[in-house]
């Protein structure tokens, strides 16, 4: 909880990242920003399910279109946030030397993403669709 | 740290290629929210919801040729947390439209 609050303090503080450790390879940044946008490319992507799911399923009950697009928005929203988090952190270990920090979040949102999807296979069999 | 010259690994490339993919990524998500709101009950809300999402993608628009800009020195500094922080924010803020819009 504490490195979570350090975390966040440094997305705010560019100076702070700078002053730790010694600047590596910008070759090393540059990959790592490459991850960066990966993610957050990941998060659009969900963000962009979320309003699919809402306009191009219109014949679904509307509790179950409501419950699958939020679903896929708060995938979305954790996922970007989850890759300023990672970015800041990655960078952090690099400076120092250290190593790069490990996460289970991949796997979180594996199962997030299987269960979303799951849901859509129960909906169609189901003839909830309409 | 090598100074001049090529990166043999065309490192400054593929980041610049990635911020592009990730504005395109951003423009569908901007083109969905466009045509939800447009699409939805009141007009009013329509058209605000539309016009944020617009300035939310012109945003990242903004932030991505910048970045894209400073990846053409030779040798490209460290992206600013702001601008991570700013692209995020970017990506954040569709998804609340996108809340606002199926709720």
């Amino acid at each position: 909880m504490i490195d979570l609050r350090q975390s966040v303090r440094l997305w705010f503080a560019p100076a702070r990242i700078s002053e730790q450790g010694e600047t590596p390879d910008y070759r090393f940044s540059l990959a790592n920003e490459r991850t960066f946008l990966a993610w957050l490319r990941t998060a659009l992507a969900l963000v962009g399910g979320g309003f699919a799911v809402d306009q191009f399923l219109p014949g679904l009950r509307s509790g179950w279109r409501l419950g699958l697009a939020l679903a896929l928005l708060a995938a979305g929203v954790l996922c970007a946030l989850r890759a300023i988090n990672h970015w800041v952190r990655c960078e952090r270990a690099m400076r120092r030397g250290e190593d790069l920090p490990v996460s289970r979040f991949p796997a979180l949102m594996s199962v997030v993403v299987a269960a979303v999807a799951v849901a859509m296979v129960v909906v169609v069999v189901g003839g909830w669709a309409g | 740290m090598r100074r001049s010259g090529r990166d043999p690994g065309l490192q400054p490339e593929r980041t610049r290629l990635a911020w592009r993919r990730t504005t395109l990524a951003c423009t569908v998500a901007a083109v969905l929210a466009a045509r939800a709101a447009l699409r939805g009950g009141s007009p009013l809300a329509g058209a605000l919801l539309c016009a944020l999402c617009l300035s939310v993608w012109l945003a990242f628009l903004a932030f991505a040729h910048r970045r894209i800009r400073a990846l053409s020195a030779s040798a490209p500094r460290l992206l600013a947390p702001r601008l991570a922080l700013a692209a995020t924010a970017c990506t954040v803020a569709l998804a609340l439209c996108a809340a606002a819009l199926v709720l």
